[in-house]
């Protein structure tokens, strides 16, 4: 393995450059290397693009035909009119928010927690935050139903709880990749020897370099909160998705794909609103920036 | 002189007492009348008293709701059946899980026993309605019309007894496909060349309607409706001529091109298909009529006992079962209600016919089980070999 | 530089020492503590997960061990390891893991070139988007390749048009390899979002440190760039897999059951309409799935170990 001394020696003169470095950038030979680069990316997303816009285009297509095979916005537009929207709509929001709130309180203190101070037990995490993603969602809210005691089981947050499960294995995957992409030994120690208690370095030091894995992590909770069906279902709850499945008037195969393209977009809305509420500068978009 | 005013006691009180207890047992009577009937425990309406149908209406409309599971509005008329009894007894009817399996309606039973929402009847296959009598999951109850319902399509003591049911036919866009097909012959000889994209709904293991289709496809060649092997090997030449489309087919795969024929339970084509597809033609086939009756269940732990009671009532009343009927159904009473003209002759000539000739045959639930182990264990090697 | 396995060091040692003796029965107490530290710390997690996850999971074994009919018995696993269940687990883990690699890699190299875009809304954007795409999936997301990519889908007949039908040349949506291809609809999202997190922390300083030692494109991938995220991808991966493992209402609608898949066939028994009285060999199948997760566990320990070695 080539000389990792010369390496850090390069790292340290590299990053006290790092000012400058459009300067260099300047230089030639680099020049080349990120027009070919502009190119490379240009097709990674070119066809990223066609893969997943057109079936989406696909889909929203159908679902503005009416039965007759032309263009309307009949079917669209009855969704938010009918009965019981805006109640699934409030119980949806109010779900989700308790399932971010818990999934955040304890997926975040924990998987740092695991990374400072007993880093064996990632491999346990590993194992344990995998299995709600291999257990059928089913065979979870059934198990679980029937040990919870009735008060609980009468509450939607029950819903709540679950999604925080079956959310983990997103959340704490996400986190894992931020937190193992920081200097934790470093920057904990340094918050500690400076005089900071544990909450303020978790708070004030560590949060603000996870930015993307806790933004990663937001957004696959929300989005399995809002998109979740089969729980919500079985547990007898009328959130969106479920409600959307219910609204069927006469026969209308249109209404159900033009439902379920409603919820995506929806959904795509609300949490880029909800990411875009995140108002840090973190300046320059190349990969890293410290 | 003091014996004599000890009878005197003795007689006044023992008068006193059974003047109280007449009192007592007269209001008693009086007030089960309104309220002390465990409409739970009740088995079966009385002409008059605290268990008629007067009384009934009286406690559901004092409960108030209706939990219903797993109806779809589409499904044999069920939208216009809630309304119906929605606006005749002012009672709300929650409908849960619309598009849910029998397995999830049995599961809700236990797993949300206790809460207020939890089903208070069930409509499931019979298979589902024998395992939960077993497990005490139902109450016993017998409609009014309890007599009307034929001995082979109903449990004796009351568990469960069949709704309604249906043949599998053969559904068929003729603006799409150049000739129909009646018959299962008639989709092998003529190949995908036609533009044939013949879909079932979702696979045989799972959905009574596709088991049914293998049934009857065996039937067509030489099979049975436990020896399903020739069924199976129908879809597999089906799926190798390109014609068979294995994607769960219903409205949206007619609408979006995808499947042009499908084979599903008449009833479910008749209210899903028809109405939404023009030139959507519905045929029995005619070397094979197979038949299958879905059955109705009152809940053990039911949150509103005297609702589900009156439900079943509504259900198996002459209007609940033309209602049936109107969503192309054959409800379990039909044959007698033919019988003494009370069904509607319109709704009962929209029925697609049996083809003359062709016997029509109802499976017991032994041998839909038996032919789904069958099924279950070939349909991937066979069917999916080119996949 | 290794991020991996770091050996904790804690930082209240410096409180030991002088004041030791005087503080005799306070350390007893701090050593306790200190000790079931990590017990106290992660018991609210554990605690959760029990009651969530462990009791249903505890339910899957004792159910997959008991009799349809009541009554302890090995009869479930015996019938599941046999004919078409084995096939079952074949084919899920085959599709588990094919599911996981190609999406795998594919999401890297999306979240790369998303990464290196300046503009910060689009970034934003897509992360949002992608979250919302990790959860896409079943009747609607087949219904939309049928749109797209069935023998009258959009895509089919606009290739047909210019004599590049795809159906023609033998492509079949209804397929393993169709399964993979839907899959991948919602496995790249999933992958871009838990590597990107990994990515904003592969420090533009290493790059400018390699390019002036002189080191290529591929040279800096192969000794920095890789080495360092590959603790991240391969954890991504296994997720792509348990995600992909686990799939049911996509691989229904696409293929109903012409592909024998675990949890397709877990489906028939616990969610079906047709056997009603068979439900414990559904749980046992789940089990089965439990044990494959584990000895995959098993395997992505030892690969993620040798990957560490190779940092190094």
């Amino acid at each position: 393995m080539a000389s990792l001394n010369n390496f850090e020696e390069a790292t340290f003169l590299a990053q006290s450059r790092d000012e400058s470095f459009h300067v260099a950038e300047v230089s030639t030979g680099k020049l080349k290397k990120r027009r070919h680069f502009r190119w490379w990316r240009f097709a990674v997303l070119a066809v990223a693009a066609a893969y997943f816009l057109i079936p989406l285009f696909a889909g929203i297509r159908f679902s503005l035909q009416d039965t007759a095979g032309k263009f309307s916005f009949e079917t669209i537009a009855a969704l938010p009119s009918a009965p019981g929207f805006s109640a699934a709509f409030w119980l949806s929001m109010r779900v989700t928010f308790v399932t971010v709130l818990i999934s955040a309180a304890l997926m975040v203190p924990t998987a740092i927690y695991v990374h400072v101070r007993v880093p064996r037990m990632r491999r346990v995490m590993d194992f344990v935050t995998v299995l709600p993603i291999v257990i059928p969602p089913i065979i979870l809210i059934i198990g679980v139903l029937f040990v919870a005691p009735v008060w609980l089981k009468a509450s939607p947050y029950l819903l709540s709880l679950m999604y925080v499960i079956l959310a983990m294995p997103f959340a704490y995957r996400s986190l894992d990749a931020g937190l193992g992409a920081i200097d934790l030994k470093t920057l904990t120690e340094a918050s500690r020897s400076l005089g900071g208690n544990w909450v303020k370095t978790i708070w004030s030091v560590v949060m603000p370099n996870l930015r993307s894995g806790l933004m990663s992590a937001l957004v696959l909770t929300l989005a399995l909160a809002l998109g979740e069906f089969t729980m919500a279902s079985l547990d007898l709850w009328q959130t969106i998705p479920v409600w959307i499945v219910s609204t069927n008037g006469l026969p209308n195969g249109h209404i159900e794909i033009a439902a379920a393209m409603i919820g995506l977009v929806g959904a795509c809305v609300l949490v880029t609103l909800i990411v875009s509420l995140d108002r840090s500068q973190s300046g320059r978009g190349k990969a890293g920036t410290k | 002189m003091a014996l004599r005013k000890i009878k005197t006691a003795l007689l006044a009180g023992a008068t006193v007492a059974s003047l109280t207890a007449v009192g007592i047992s007269a209001s008693s009577v009086a007030a089960s009348g309104a309220s002390s009937v465990n409409w739970a425990k009740v088995t079966h309406l009385t002409k008059t008293g605290p268990t008629s149908m007067k009384a009934l209406v009286a406690a559901a409309k004092k409960e108030g709701k209706l939990n219903v599971i797993a109806l779809p509005p589409n499904w044999a008329n069920y939208g216009q059946i809630i309304n119906d009894f929605k606006a005749k007894y002012h009672i709300a009817v929650s409908s849960a899980n619309p598009d849910g399996s029998s397995a999830e309606e049995i599961t809700a039973i236990t797993a949300d026993k206790g809460r207020s929402s939890a089903p208070d009847v069930v409509d499931v296959g019979t298979s589902y309605a024998v395992t939960s009598t077993g497990k005490h999951m139902l109450a016993p109850y017998k409609v009014q019309t309890w007599s009307e319902i034929p001995a082979g399509l109903k449990n004796p003591k009351g568990y469960w007894f069949d709704d309604y049911g249906g043949y599998v036919a053969i559904g068929c866009n003729s603006t799409a496909v150049t000739t129909c097909p009646t018959s299962f012959k008639q989709m092998l000889t003529e190949t995908g060349a036609q533009g044939y994209k013949i879909g079932i709904n979702n696979n045989p293991t799972q959905s009574n309607s596709a088991l049914a289709a293998v049934q009857a496809a065996a039937i067509a060649n030489g099979g049975s409706v436990t020896n399903v092997a020739p069924g199976v090997s129908f879809f597999a030449t089906l799926n190798k001529n390109g014609a068979y489309v294995p994607v769960i087919a219903d409205l949206q795969t007619v609408e979006s091109g995808a499947t042009n024929i499908v084979i599903w339970w008449d009833y479910l084509e008749a209210s899903g298909i028809t109405p939404a597809v023009k030139g959507w033609t519905v045929a029995v086939p005619s070397d094979a009529a197979v038949g299958e009756y879905y059955s109705q269940g009152v809940s053990a732990s039911a949150p509103d006992p005297a609702a589900a009671r009156l439900w079943e009532e509504y259900l198996y009343s002459v209007a609940g079962q033309n209602l049936w009927l109107k969503g192309g159904a054959r409800p379990s009473e039909l044959a007698y209600m033919q019988a003494h003209g009370t069904a509607n002759k319109t709704l009962l000539a929209n029925l697609p016919a049996i083809p003359s000739g062709t016997k029509s045959i109802f499976p017991t639930t032994g041998q839909i089980s038996a032919a789904a182990t069958v099924v279950g264990s070939t349909w991937d090697t066979q069917v999916g070999s080119g996949a | 530089m290794s991020n991996t396995d770091v050996v904790a060091l804690d930082p209240d040692s410096r409180e030991s020492g002088s004041n030791a003796t005087t503080r005799k029965s306070n350390s007893w107490l701090r050593i306790v503590l200190r000790k079931s530290g990590p017990a106290i710390a992660l018991a609210p997690f554990f605690i959760f997960t029990f009651l969530g996850l462990g009791i249903p999971t505890i339910g899957v074994i004792f159910k997959a061990f008991q009799g349809n009919n009541g009554g302890f018995t090995f009869s479930n696993l015996g019938q599941i390891v046999h004919g078409v269940y084995l096939t079952g687990f074949e084919n899920s883990f085959k599709l588990a893991f094919l599911s996981s690699i190609i999406p795998g890699v594919l999401g890297v190299f999306l979240a790369y070139a998303i990464q290196t875009s300046k503009s910060k809304a689009l970034r934003r954007l897509i992360t949002a988007v992608s979250g919302v795409f990790a959860n896409f999936g079943g009747v609607n997301l087949t219904f939309m390749f049928i749109a797209t990519l069935g023998s009258t889908g959009l895509l089919t007949f606009w290739l047909n048009a210019i004599k590049l039908n795809p159906w023609h040349f033998g492509f079949n949506l209804y397929t393993f390899s169709g399964v993979v291809f839907v899959y991948m609809y919602f496995q790249i999202p999933l992958m871009v979002l838990v590597i990107t997190p990994a990515l904003v922390g592969l420090r533009e300083s290493w790059r400018e440190a390699a390019e002036n030692m002189g080191a290529s494109n591929l040279r800096y991938w192969y000794h920095v760039g890789v080495p360092v995220l590959l603790p991240s991808i391969l954890g991504g991966m296994l997720l792509l897999f348990g995600s992909a493992f686990a799939a049911y209402a996509t691989a229904e609608s696409l293929t109903t059951g012409i592909i024998a898949l675990s949890p397709i066939q877990i489906g028939n028994f616990i969610n079906g309409n047709v056997i009603s009285n068979q439900v414990n060999t559904g749980y046992a199948i789940a089990f089965g799935m439990l044990v494959i997760l584990s000895v995959t566990m098993i395997l992505y320990g030892l690969v993620r170990k040798r990957a560490s070695r190779w940092l190094l």
